[in-house]
C-alpha cells in the first residue's frame, strides 16, 4: 500500500514537469505564429475580413504602425467590448452596419474623433455625437431569378414581400447582422407595428437561409424566386465569375421605399485605447482619399463614403435612392426583440 | 492527492455549466418559460433531437458493419478498407458539409443532414469497434460456431455484446458530436439548437437566452450519458491472458462479396470522393484562388502547435480522472469522469464564453492568451480523451499490478514497467484524437484565441462564409493533409491485437 500511495504523489509532480517542459519547447514557437501579442494596433473589426486585410498592410506601409485584427460579427464584437469594458485590449472598433457603433456609442465607450476625419464624409453618414464615423455603404438589393421572375412582377416597396403572392418565393437571413440593419429601418421607418406585420408576413412567406449566401445561392439555383441580400454579394460572384449568378438578376427598390436602404459601416476608436492617436490614424487612413480608393479597387464593391472616390462596375452611388434614416436612430436591440417575438431567434 | 487533482479536474470542466446556470438566472422563471415554450423553440428541438437520433443510429450501423466486414469476413483488400474506413476522421464535419453543399443542394434538408454528419462521424464508431473485435478472442466465436450456431446468431450474441462497451463508447462520442456540431449544419442550413446558440451569440454576445439553450442541450448530454451507462453496465471485461493468437475464422461472403465491395466503395464515394473532389474543384477555379502561401504556411504552424499542445494537455489530465474511475470505482470518482461530458454538450461557444467572462472578470492577465485557449481545448475535448484513455486502462487486470508488487516492484516501477506500456496506445490514441479535434475546432478558437491567430480552421470559415470559395479550399486541403497523420495513427492503433 505504502507504494501505491508513493505512484500517487509521484504523478501529479510528474505532469507538472511535462507540462513546464512542453511550455518551455513551444514558447517560441507560439511567438513566431503570433500567438503572443505585441504593442500592435488592436482593431475589432467585423467587416469583412478581406476588405481590411486589403487595407491594412497599406496602412502600415503608410505610418509605419502594426496593426493586429480580431474579427468577429457586428453585434458580437460590440456585446465584447461592452462586457471588456475599461479592459478590452481594442483600439479601433469596425463594423459591417450601424446598429453595433450605436450600441457602443450608447454604452460611452468612444471616444470622439478630430474634425479632420469627421469632415471627410458626409454629415448624413455619421452620428451628429461625432464618436464613430461611417466609411462604406452597402445598399439593400432584392435578387431574382431569371427564370422564375418576369421583371414586370418585381414588387414597388420591400414591404409587398409580406403579401400572398410572394408565399413560398422568399429567402432571407435574419440572423445575420445584415437583414437585422435592414429591419431597423424599416422599423424606423414605418413603426413598431407595421414591422411586426411585415417580419409575420415574410417569415410565413419565405425561408430562412444560414447567412446572405446561402440565400443567394437558393435564388440562383431556383430553389427560391427572391431574396433580401445586400447588393455585393451577387456583383463580387459576378466579379470573380462564381457559381451564384449566372441564373439572377438585381433588383433596386426606389423612391426612398424601406427596401432601398442603404447601411452604413463604421469605424471608431475606443475610450479605452491607450494608443489613440495611432488609432486615430487609422480611421483618418480609412476615410482618405488613398484608404477609400483602396476600398473601392478591392473586391469587396462597397460603395466608399469619401465624396472624391467613385466606385465603378457597379450601380453608381448616385442612382441609388434610399430613404433618409438617422444612422443614431438604429435601434439594435429592439430588433432583437422583435425578431425574438415573431421567432426568428 | 490523486483525489484532489480529479476534483480539480471535475472543478474545471464544470466551470462552463457553472457559467450557464449562473448567467441563466440573470433571467427570471417567467422570462425564462416564456423564451423557452415558443414554437421556434420546439422546431429547434425536433431537429436537434431527429438528427441525434437517426446520426447517432446510422453512425452505429456503418461504423459496426463496416467493422464486422472488415475484421470477420474474406472481403478482398482488408487493410485497404481499413483505411478508407478510418479516412473520413480526417475530413473535418464542415469541410465535409461545404463538399456537399457546393456540390449539390439536395443536401440542405434534414436528409441531407443526416447523412453529411454520419459519413463524418461513423469512424467514431467504426474505430473503437475494429479494435475491440480484433482484441476478441475468436475463440469464443469459435466455441459458439461449434456449438451450433449460426453466424447471424454467433455476431448477435456473442460477438455484439463482447464488443459492446466500444461499439456504446463510439456512439456516445458521435451523440455529443452531433449535439456541438455547429460548422457543418450551418452550411447545409439546418437549424439546431446548437446553430441557435451560435446565432444568439452572434445577436448578444453572451445573453441569457443563449446559456438557456445551451442548458437545454446539457439536458441532452445528461441523457445520452445515463442511456450509456446504463446500457453499459457493470460487467468486468478485462481478463488475464489475451487469449489465442490465432486469426480469426473469417466468415465467406460468397455471393455477397462484390455487393459488400461495392457498399464499401459507395462509402468511399461518398465520404471521401464527393468533399475531396469539390475541394479539387474549387482549388482549379475561381479568381479568389491566388493561395497566400506566407498566411497558409503560418495558419499550418499555429494549428499545428495548438493541436498538439491541446492534445497533450487533454491526455495528461485524462489520466488521473480515468485511473480514479477505473481503479478508485466509487460514487464520488465516477461522478468526476461523469462531470468531464458535461461541457462536451456544449457548443464551443458555450464553453469559450464561460471562459472569457471568468477571465476577463478573475484573471485578467490572462484574457485573450493562449493558455485561455489551451485550457479552453482541454475542457471542450477531454470527454475525446477520457474515452479512449479508459478503453485501454479498463483491459488492464488490476491482477497483473498486483502481481508485479508482489514480485518487488516499486510503484514507480509498476507503473513504468507494466502499466505505461498496457497504456501507452491508449495515450497516443487519446493525444492524435484530441489534436485532431483541436485542429478543427472553430468556434471556441474565434472567440479565445489572442488577436491576430489564425488558425485553418478560422481561415477557412472566414473564406468560406465570405462566398471565396476558391480561397477556402487551399485551408481546407491543408486541415485535411495535416489530419491525415492522426488519422492514420488511429487507424493503425486501433489494428493493434493487444496480444
Amino acid at each position: 500500500m505504502t507504494t501505491l500511495r508513493r505512484t500517487r504523489r509521484n504523478r501529479p509532480a510528474a505532469r507538472h514537469l511535462v507540462g513546464l517542459a512542453a511550455l518551455a519547447l513551444t514558447a517560441p514557437l507560439l511567438q513566431s505564429c503570433g500567438l503572443f501579442g505585441g504593442d500592435k494596433l488592436v482593431i475589432y473589426n467585423a467587416q469583412h475580413e478581406q476588405l481590411i486585410e486589403e487595407l491594412a498592410p497599406a496602412f502600415e506601409e503608410a505610418t509605419g504602425i502594426e496593426v493586429e485584427l480580431r474579427h468577429g460579427k457586428d453585434l458580437e464584437l460590440s456585446n465584447q467590448l461592452i462586457q471588456e469594458g475599461d479592459a478590452s485590449d481594442a483600439d479601433v472598433f469596425l463594423t459591417e452596419n450601424s446598429p453595433a457603433m450605436s450600441q457602443v456609442e450608447a454604452e460611452g465607450l468612444f471616444d470622439e474623433l478630430p474634425s479632420s476625419i469627421l469632415d471627410t464624409i458626409p454629415a448624413q453618414y455619421r452620428p451628429e455625437s461625432g464618436l464613430w464615423t461611417g466609411f462604406v455603404a452597402r445598399s439593400t438589393v432584392l435578387v431574382y431569378n431569371t427564370d422564375l421572375v418576369e421583371e414586370s412582377e418585381l414588387p414597388d416597396s420591400i414591404m409587398d414581400l409580406a403579401d400572398p403572392e410572394w408565399a413560398g418565393r422568399l429567402t432571407f437571413s435574419p440572423t445575420g447582422a445584415d437583414f437585422q440593419a435592414i429591419v431597423a429601418a424599416v422599423l424606423e421607418l414605418e413603426g413598431e407595428d407595421s414591422t411586426r406585420d411585415w417580419l409575420e408576413g415574410i417569415k410565413e412567406n419565405g425561408t430562412v437561409a444560414d447567412n446572405n449566401l446561402v440565400a443567394l445561392e437558393a435564388v440562383n439555383s431556383g430553389q427560391s424566386d427572391v431574396g433580401i441580400v445586400y447588393h455585393y454579394y451577387w456583383e463580387r460572384d459576378r466579379a470573380e465569375d462564381g457559381d451564384l449568378h449566372d441564373s439572377s438578376e438585381q433588383h433596386y427598390f426606389t423612391d426612398q421605399d424601406p427596401g432601398a436602404f442603404l447601411s452604413i459601416s463604421g469605424a471608431g476608436v475606443l475610450e479605452s485605447s491607450d494608443m489613440k492617436e495611432e488609432a486615430r490614424e487609422f480611421v483618418e487612413f480609412l476615410v482618405s482619399e488613398e484608404g477609400q480608393q483602396i476600398l473601392a479597387d478591392s473586391y469587396a464593391l462597397e460603395y466608399p463614403l469619401n465624396p472624391a472616390v467613385e466606385l465603378g462596375g457597379v450601380k453608381p452611388f448616385g442612382e441609388l435612392q434610399p430613404p433618409q434614416v438617422n444612422v443614431s436612430d438604429l435601434d439594435a436591440e429592439a430588433v432583437v426583440d422583435l425578431l425574438t417575438e415573431v421567432g426568428f431567434l | 492527492m490523486l483525489l484532489l487533482v480529479g476534483l480539480a479536474v471535475a472543478g474545471l470542466a464544470l466551470v462552463p455549466l457553472g457559467y450557464v446556470l449562473a448567467t441563466t438566472a440573470e433571467l427570471g422563471p417567467k422570462e425564462a418559460t416564456d423564451f423557452l415554450w415558443r414554437p421556434r423553440i420546439g422546431e429547434l428541438l425536433w431537429n436537434t433531437v431527429r438528427l441525434l437520433v437517426a446520426g447517432v443510429v446510422a453512425s452505429t450501423v456503418l461504423g459496426v458493419a463496416g467493422a464486422w466486414v472488415v475484421e470477420r469476413t474474406d472481403v478482398p483488400g482488408r487493410g485497404w478498407w481499413h483505411g478508407v474506413l478510418c479516412a473520413p476522421l480526417a475530413v473535418p464535419a464542415f469541410v465535409n458539409g461545404y463538399g456537399w453543399v457546393s456540390t449539390t443542394h439536395a443536401v440542405q434538408s434534414y436528409g441531407g443532414a443526416v447523412m453529411v454528419v454520419t459519413l463524418s462521424y461513423f469512424p467514431l464508431v467504426y474505430l473503437p469497434t475494429v479494435a475491440a473485435l480484433r482484441r476478441l478472442d475468436p475463440a469464443v466465436e469459435e466455441v459458439a460456431t461449434s456449438l451450433g450456431r449460426s453466424g447471424w446468431s454467433v455476431f448477435l450474441r456473442v460477438t455484439l455484446p463482447a464488443v459492446s462497451p466500444a461499439v456504446l463508447g463510439g456512439a456516445l462520442l458521435v451523440g455529443l458530436h452531433l449535439l456541438a456540431e455547429y460548422g457543418a449544419l450551418a452550411l447545409l442550413n439546418y437549424p439546431t439548437l446548437t446553430t441557435a446558440v451560435l446565432q444568439q451569440y452572434a445577436t448578444v454576445f453572451n445573453g441569457p437566452e443563449a446559456t438557456l439553450l445551451a442548458l437545454v442541450l446539457v439536458s441532452f448530454c445528461l441523457l445520452l450519458l445515463g442511456i450509456e451507462a446504463v446500457l453499459r453496465g457493470h460487467r468486468r471485461r478485462a481478463r488475464v491472458g489475451s487469449g489465442t493468437s490465432g486469426e480469426p475464422v473469417r466468415i465467406p461472403l460468397g455471393r455477397y462479396r462484390w455487393p459488400v465491395v461495392a457498399a464499401l466503395t459507395g462509402v468511399a464515394v461518398w465520404a471521401l470522393g464527393v468533399p475531396l473532389g469539390a475541394l479539387v474543384r474549387w482549388l482549379l477555379r475561381g479568381s479568389t484562388t491566388g493561395i497566400e502561401v506566407g498566411e497558409l504556411v503560418q495558419a499550418s504552424a499555429t494549428t499545428l502547435v495548438l493541436a498538439f499542445a491541446g492534445g497533450v494537455a487533454a491526455t495528461l489530465v485524462a489520466v488521473p480522472v480515468v485511473w480514479l474511475a477505473v481503479r478508485h470505482r466509487g460514487l464520488i470518482t465516477t461522478a468526476i469522469e461523469r462531470s468531464v461530458y458535461t461541457a462536451s454538450a456544449m457548443p464551443g461557444i458555450v464553453i469559450a464564453l464561460a471562459l472569457v467572462t471568468v477571465s476577463i472578470r478573475v484573471v485578467q492577465p490572462l484574457y485573450q492568451t493562449v493558455v485561455v485557449l489551451l485550457v479552453g481545448y482541454t475542457i471542450l475535448f477531454l470527454p475525446r480523451a477520457v474515452v479512449s484513455v479508459r478503453s485501454t486502462f479498463e483491459l488492464v487486470p488490476p491482477g497483473l499490478e498486483d502481481v508485479a508488487r508482489n514480485l518487488g516492484c516499486t510503484g514507480p516501477q509498476v507503473a513504468r514497467r507494466v502499466t505505461l506500456p498496457l497504456v501507452l496506445p491508449g495515450l497516443t490514441a487519446a493525444t492524435a484524437l484530441v489534436a485532431l479535434a483541436v485542429a478543427t475546432e472553430l468556434t471556441a478558437t474565434l472567440l479565445l484565441a489572442p488577436t491576430g491567430t489564425d488558425t485553418l480552421a478560422t481561415q477557412f470559415w472566414s473564406q468560406a462564409s465570405s462566398i471565396a470559395y476558391g480561397a477556402a479550399a487551399p485551408y481546407a486541403l491543408a486541415l485535411v493533409l495535416l489530419s491525415v497523420p492522426s488519422t492514420w495513427l488511429l487507424g493503425s492503433l486501433s489494428l493493434r491485437s493487444g496480444k
